[in-house]
């Protein structure tokens, strides 16, 4: 398969994300925000950071990127896209995810490990991934997912909630909630389900020796045939 | 405009210096001239007070690449890998506006670093804080974490270690020390020594603004009930463009465009391009017209002496220029030929088709003034008979908790949770452990690094104090397995006019000098930051080490957290029992007084190489060094970080067990290893001539200590995490 990874100024995860989408068989090639063109591709990534230093609203500048009108074709066609962290702020600024990512409850920058329960498996992504519970690495400022309360009853409705913070157990409540979101939402899929925003960084978390593997449940499932 | 003496005064220059400057220059100043040699001659940039001493640190050794004297020191990390590393302080700054303070500590030692060619790829950061119950202490602890956060974690390094610390002696001036690590390979090292005549000078980066005019006069100053008017003169942190400046240079270097590179740091586009042509004994020719500007009308005063952040000086080879800006316009920043290299051996400054400023370089850098100011030996305080039926009114178990929840010992992920440690994926010790240890990207390899400092100590007495901190560095970066390559340091002290901070600074370095030597942990980079006092008050001596190591295999990466049950805990080093100067002594038995622990440089060496010896032959499960708490403070981290207990025994010989069990002698550490190596691993202590004991085994859940006590792990953890929750 292959990836493309989407630099905007200010990305810093860009490199991370496009090593491990090596690492597991994508064929990746890196896009700068201002081409107006994404070469053939299956899946769009969008990295975390601060693209434009955060400024006005996270992920608000970069959402009017050149480049971002082609991801938006592409994803009205079907193909997949993938925003983390700073992408998934981009997806909910661009319209193309609902809801919005308020700062954190607390008022501070959070890092650290996180539990998180698969909720709903979608066609292209979790497809087949056993483990109900994961654990990934999670470095943000504004994670806190919001929406009102008739969307949020339609993202139940139609299976749209991919992630949700929990503990080791599985259990969601809110002592596990690092940030605040509603309903302890940590990744979200449109209606089609070919978009996923999730704030954990997937591709921190590939080795054992980087505090834990289940990044590479990840993407191995993403090369998986449904 | 007329020079009187009250002008001078502000300046920070003394009569004699500016006499000295008339005298050189065979007359008057002008203004601009004014503001630059302050610049140039204050303790920040000419290091006045503190260079006959700093000359004796030794800065050569086999892994050195380079010394002291450029933007950041370099050492040899095999396979062509160069680690490009340096410490910077930003005291004064952060007590003004803590967030902007440190933010920019941090993008000023980022620049630092990759202006010599590498990409940062680990920092850390030593912070001292007044005592917790001081008004200021919570507002300028909060600040400055979240700005050292909000600048590393918006660039993208991750933060993998440092120290937070809090002492009464910084109620009013805290200290904020910054490090960054860098990597590049050996023939990519770009150096700030210009060369060349009619060569471009170009600005890259931001605009310039009057944001910290005079910023490295401020750090040059005593503070009073008036610091707060100085907010103006701190700068303000824009990381975003910090990262563009980061990725634009990586671009440029990647040929042979450049001849010299250095950040505009303090006293900005003064001390840059004066210390460029400085080093290749050139002159240089400026056109202020052509410096871009952020505000209106500013004056060629403004421009010389702002310290706007995220701006680099850059001496190109010519024909360049085109290549050079096709990169900058890419990332949208400014980027302006400002001037030219001359071969006049002056710095010529031209604004509106006028000569503003003449001044022969050397008058400038080499002729600045050299103090050997007056200092006072500080005597070994003495020794004093702590009684041993005060000693045993304490409960050791009641110690072990209130010690466990003390703000120097206890948990500290409050502040590194807010600190991006993770991003680049190389991350493989976090904070919290002895040492950081990053990845070198698709190695093998790793560097770890640790920073530390000992106040107490070293106001105890500053030789021994100076010292210590030298090998407790070295044993923390031994304690992960990886070998003590060199240390950057950033010395703070109080004022050096007077004798005593003058005295302390003197013998902390004569220390540093020894244990350094002894252990061939050279010296590559360092920062002096002096005048820290407030209201005549000054801190404790503060030298700050931050060391760097090299982990061959990262397969042989030691932690500290205990690994299984009914393993061997083994403590390296002999235990006297040593408590003044010791946390226990100051909260426990609230006595401050005494001598600090004594080293012996021989054992430290000896011990610390035995360690490595043992790791390299995979014989150690975990380690840790014994630094402030002594055995069972130390021992209880391990517990923690391991979610496991031990059961250890009562000291075998005639020492009291509160000696025991807390004293803080110096060179040891706590291994923890297999039942079944224990043999082959008594050999190799003995044939080192190593003293060890044995101290007890693991076991599930609880500490055991004989008949004295059990507390289960989880009890302790709640002593432990308590703190930071309570205080904010």
């Amino acid at each position: 398969m292959k990836s493309s990874v989407i630099i905007f100024p200010g990305s810093n995860c860009d490199r991370d994300m496009a090593i491990a989408l090596e690492k597991f068989g994508f064929k990746n090639s890196m896009i700068w925000h201002n081409d107006t063109k994404i070469p053939k591709t299956d899946l769009v990534v969008l990295p975390g950071g601060f693209s434009y230093g955060d400024y006005l609203r996270t992920g608000s500048i970069a959402a009017k990127s050149k480049i971002i009108s082609e991801v938006i074709n592409f994803a009205n066609s079907g193909g997949l896209v993938l925003g983390v962290c700073n992408g998934f702020q981009l997806l909910t600024e661009s319209g193309l995810l609902p809801g919005v990512l308020l700062r954190n409850k607390y008022l501070r920058f959070i890092c650290s490990n996180v539990y998180l329960n698969i909720k709903n498996n979608s066609k292209y992504f979790f497809k087949k991934i056993k483990k109900k519970t994961i654990e990934l690495h999670i470095a943000h400022n504004d994670g806190c997912y919001y929406i009102d309360k008739e969307h949020i009853k339609k993202l139940e409705d139609k299976n749209q909630i991919a992630l949700e913070y929990c503990g080791q157990d599985g259990k969601v409540s809110e002592e596990f909630n690092p940030n605040g979101s509603l309903n302890n939402i940590a990744g979200i899929y449109n209606e089609k389900q070919n978009i996923l925003g999730m704030m954990p960084h997937p591709e921190r978390m590939i080795e054992p020796i980087l505090s834990g593997e289940d990044g590479s449940l990840f993407f191995k499932d993403l090369l998986t045939k449904n | 405009m007329k020079i009187t003496p009250e002008i001078v005064e502000k300046h920070g220059l003394s009569k004699s210096e500016y006499k000295k400057i008339c005298k050189l220059l065979k007359r008057k100043p002008n203004l601009v001239e004014l503001g630059i040699f302050s610049a140039m001659w204050n303790e920040h940039c000419s290091y006045k007070s503190s260079k006959i001493h700093l000359k004796k640190l030794p800065t050569k050794g086999k892994v050195v690449i380079q010394g002291p004297g450029e933007n950041s020191g370099i050492v040899d990390a095999g396979d062509k890998d160069a680690i490009v590393f340096k410490i910077e302080s930003h005291n004064h700054p952060s007590f003004i506006e803590p967030y902007q303070g440190a933010a920019t500590g941090v993008g000023g030692i980022l620049r630092d670093v990759f202006t010599m060619g590498a990409r940062p790829i680990a920092n850390l950061n030593s912070i001292h804080f007044g005592s917790p119950e001081h008004s200021k202490t919570k507002n300028l602890l909060d600040g400055v974490v979240k700005g050292i956060g909000g600048y590393g974690n918006c660039i993208g390094i991750p933060t993998i270690g440092g120290e937070t610390h809090f002492d009464e002696s910084y109620n009013g001036n805290i200290l904020v020390n910054a490090m960054s690590i860098g990597l590049t390979k050996k023939d990519k090292i770009f150096y700030s020594k210009a060369s060349g005549i009619n060569k471009p000078v170009i600005y890259v980066g931001s605009k310039t603004g009057r944001d910290g005019i005079h910023g490295a006069s401020m750090a040059s100053a005593k503070f009073d009930d008036k610091t707060e008017e100085k907010k103006p003169t701190v700068q303000v942190g824009d990381p975003f463009t910090e990262k563009l400046l980061l990725e634009a240079c990586q671009e440029l270097m990647k040929d042979d465009s450049i001849i010299a590179i250095q950040d505009m740091g303090a006293a900005g586009l003064t001390s840059s391009s004066v210390e460029m042509v400085a080093k290749g004994k050139i002159g240089i020719e400026l056109n202020l017209n052509k410096v871009p500007c952020r505000e209106l009308n500013m004056t060629p005063y403004e421009m010389m002496l702002s310290e706007s952040q995220e701006r680099m000086l850059i001496i190109l080879n010519s024909g360049k220029e085109n290549k050079a800006k096709k990169i900058f316009d890419k990332w949208n920043l400014d980027f302006a030929v400002i001037g030219k290299t001359t071969n006049t051996k002056n710095l010529i400054l031209k604004f509106d088709d006028k000569n503003v400023c003449e001044i022969p370089i050397d008058f400038l850098s080499d002729m600045a003034p050299l103090y050997n100011r007056k200092w006072k030996i500080s005597s070994m305080p003495k020794k004093q008979q702590i009684l041993k039926n005060k000693l045993n009114n304490h409960k050791i178990l009641d110690s072990l908790k209130r010690l466990l929840a003390h703000p120097n010992i206890c948990n500290k992920q409050w502040v590194w949770h807010q600190y991006d440690h993770t991003v680049m994926a190389d991350t493989i010790q976090k904070p919290g452990s002895d040492a950081g240890v990053v990845r070198i990207h698709k190695t093998n390899k790793a560097i770890a690094s640790s920073i530390d400092s000992s106040p107490e100590y070293c106001a105890a007495h500053p030789i021994t104090g100076g010292k210590q901190i030298v090998c407790e560095n070295w044993r923390n970066i031994i304690s992960v397995g990886a070998q003590p390559l060199a240390i950057t340091n950033c010395l703070n002290f109080g004022n050096p006019e007077k004798e005593k901070p003058m005295g302390e600074f003197v013998e902390c370095v004569q220390g540093i000098i020894e244990a350094c030597k002894y252990l061939e942990y050279p010296v590559v980079s360092g920062n002096v930051s002096f005048y820290n006092e407030t209201n005549e008050k000054s801190i404790k001596p503060t030298p700050a080490i931050g060391g760097v190591g090299l982990i061959k295999n990262i397969e042989k990466m030691i932690t500290m957290s205990l690994k299984k049950e009914n393993s061997i805990l083994l403590i390296i080093g002999k235990t006297y029992g040593h408590l003044e100067q010791s946390l226990f002594a100051r909260e426990i038995l609230g006595n401050k007084k005494g001598p600090p622990p004594e080293i012996n440089l021989f054992n430290e060496k000896n011990n610390g190489n035995s360690i490595l010896e043992l790791i390299d032959k995979m014989f150690v499960l975990s380690c840790h060094d014994i630094s402030v708490g002594g055995i069972l403070i130390n021992l209880a981290e391990m517990c923690i970080a391991g979610n496991l207990g031990a059961n250890i025994n009562m000291p075998k010989s005639l020492i009291n067990i509160n000696e025991y069990f807390f004293g803080e002698d110096q060179s040891r550490y706590l291994i923890e290893i297999e039942e079944a190596n224990f043999e082959t691993v008594t050999k190799i202590l003995n044939k080192n001539s190593v003293f060890f004991e044995q101290i007890g085994i693991t076991q599930k859940e609880k500490l055991t200590l004989g008949k004295e006590f059990e507390i289960s792990v989880n009890e302790m953890k709640k002593y432990n995490n308590r703190w930071f929750k309570r205080y904010i």
